[in-house]
């Protein structure tokens, strides 16, 4: 998967409150949770984030509540995938079994600015700096969830399970 | 091996299991709500079965945006409510028999010691308050495991906590967690297990023990756990719906790390805005006005909470600049404080009582705040906007103090309103 974007920088611990605030929940409708994506983080960011774009982020990104609508609205806002210092777990699990890629690496969360072009190799971990000539390996996903990611999401996963 | 590891052997059909290993393991009970439940039925359906693995072991509890807010919560609430019907769930729990989700299954006997539970919420951990291994799940996760009966889980690390010495008055379920993760931060337990020992959890009741399993998950942990033992037995028997088993870790159980607090001299603590890990004593709180107090939810909507509350509100006011409203976690537990005659207390003193509902913990509903207003509440989290607007701030406490702090018009300990 070809993944390059524009960087959009936010800190450490960031809560699928911030990501999507609950007010908003009384739908699950993927258009509308979008076009309220981080926006008590930044009002103006569902406006101006571009198909494409990445999320770079710091530690526990994440935290809180269990609602998949977080990952499911930083997907539906064109965000191509979200790079952070870590992960809350739930999160985690949620963001692979929706399919938005995520990666881990402590160095290019610290080390990518606001603003810059990376491009991503969701296969390899590979982070690559284009406005600074940098390159940062993400952490390497374990297996037996990128069997999940082969089979095209958990639900693709359980469903081949179960007809056999 | 510890508790944890215990439980999620017995589930994988294992001897024993490592911390780091990834196990399938057979699920006692499956949860979700009305925000989370919409989305897993979609899920569900595309996976293709007919039915769920067990019509029984499947619950939903519509419990966040109910009694509905709006129209779109309806039409939420309505979807498990066909759901339940379509999938002859035994387990649906309608508005009027209902209660907060956390606060309902261990009263109801579905959850038990030694059980394996998935929710999808968050704060699913709370069972580990009875000894169960529980924890929250996004609504793919639950869809998968409503068909399946199994789920996936990396066996997490455990952290033990040890608490000794005498606990004070007013010190209670919810300081002992939030000391917890004052110390370690909101991440500071990131997939793993808490382990809450010593002689004062042995002798803390069942509500403290879920008051403090709840909050794991505010530290980033997988599950909160607490030994079972008499206290447990006492709370069990004649409530438990199947058999349950007890686990204990073994004197030679490994921890990756182990901290050790005595509560002697501990006052009741306050979480400041904008992360429950930003924890101080009460006392430094004592400049902070407040506009609302919320007393209830999932981490402290239990009798005991409510008990504690009617003790310092007694022949009480409520200060005139405050809304105090209380939200009792179940039907049950409403009824318990009616005949106990906690509500002529709470009514005597000018607050507002409140059916069962998740509400204004999450910024829902019933109890929102405007740009400005702090409010003092019992529940679990004070991210930015979490119960309304976005310049609003949340505190977190123990019932005593959100009840004192509703005398007072400002956060202020038990102590100075007795």
């Amino acid at each position: 998967m070809d993944i390059k974007g524009k960087v959009w920088r936010f800190g450490n611990d960031v809560d699928t409150d911030v990501i999507i605030p609950a007010r908003y929940l009384n739908t699950s409708d993927p258009r509308e949770l979008a076009a309220h994506c981080m926006e008590d983080a930044d009002p103006q960011f569902p406006t101006k984030v571009q198909k494409g774009d990445i999320i770079v982020a710091g530690k526990n990104f994440g935290c809180g509540s269990s609602r998949e609508h977080a990952p499911i609205a930083i997907k539906e806002a064109g965000v191509s995938c979200v790079i952070a210092k870590s992960y809350a777990r739930i999160f985690y699990r949620n963001a692979f079994n929706i399919g938005l890629p995520i990666l881990e690496s402590a160095e290019a969360a610290e080390d990518i600015a606001e603003g810059d072009l990376v491009e991503v190799d969701v296969n390899t971990g590979l982070i690559k700096n284009l406005t600074r000539s940098k390159e940062y390996t993400a952490t390497q996903v374990p297996p037996f969830m990128q069997g999940i990611i082969n089979a095209g999401g958990l639900i693709n996963y359980v469903a081949e399970r179960l007809k056999k | 091996m510890t508790i944890t590891e215990k439980i999620l052997a017995a589930h994988a059909g294992k001897d024993r299991v490592e911390p780091g290993e990834l196990i399938n393991v057979r699920v006692d009970l499956v949860l979700a709500n009305d925000i989370t439940a919409p989305v897993a039925i979609r899920e569900f359906e595309k996976i293709g079965v007919n039915r769920v693995y067990d019509p029984e072991r499947v619950t939903l509890v519509p419990d966040h945006f109910v009694p509905n807010k709006d129209i779109k919560s309806a039409e939420q609430a309505k979807m498990l409510r066909e759901f339940s019907r379509r999938h002859s769930l035994t387990n649906y729990f309608e508005v009027g028999r209902m209660g907060i989700e956390h606060c309902l299954l261990p009263e109801q006997g579905l959850v038990g010691p030694g059980d394996l539970v998935i929710g999808a919420d968050s704060h699913t951990c709370t069972y580990g308050g009875i000894g169960a291994f529980s924890t929250g799940m996004g609504s793919t996760d639950i869809a998968a495991a409503m068909a399946t009966g199994e789920t996936w889980l990396k066996v997490p690390e455990s952290i033990k906590f040890i608490y000794k010495g005498e606990l004070p008055r007013w010190v209670s379920g919810k300081d002992l967690i939030l000391l917890a993760i004052g110390k370690i931060g909101v991440d500071g337990a990131l997939y793993r297990a808490m382990e809450f020992t010593g002689p004062v959890i042995e002798n803390l009741s069942v509500d403290g023990r879920l008051t403090m399993a709840n909050m794991a998950v505010e530290a980033g942990a997988k599950n909160g756990i607490v030994a079972p033992d008499e206290i447990t037995r006492r709370y069990v028997e004649g409530r438990a719906k199947r058999p349950y088993v007890f686990y204990s870790s073994d004197p030679d159980a490994r921890y990756v790390e182990v901290y050790e607090f005595d509560v002697t001299n501990m006052e009741p603590l306050v979480a400041f805005p904008h992360l429950p890990e930003n924890v101080r004593p009460v006392s430094e709180a004592a400049e902070v006005k407040i506009d609302q107090s919320v007393i209830g939810s999932c981490t402290n909507g239990r009798i005991e909470d409510l008990r504690e509350a009617a003790t310092i509100l007694r022949g009480k006011k409520v200060h005139r600049d405050v809304r105090l409203i209380i939200f009792p976690g179940t039907q049950e537990i409403y009824r318990q404080a009616m005949h106990e005659g906690l509500f002529d207390v709470f009514l005597d003193a000018g607050a507002a009582i409140s059916t069962p509902t998740c509400g204004p913990c999450l910024g829902g509903h019933s109890g929102i705040l405007a740009e400005g207003e702090r409010c003092v509440a019992t529940t679990n989290r004070n991210f930015v906007g979490r119960m309304g607007h976005t310049g609003s701030e949340v505190y977190l406490s123990n019932p005593a103090v959100a009840a004192a702090s509703a005398i007072l018009g400002r956060i202020g300990s038990p102590g100075e309103v007795e």
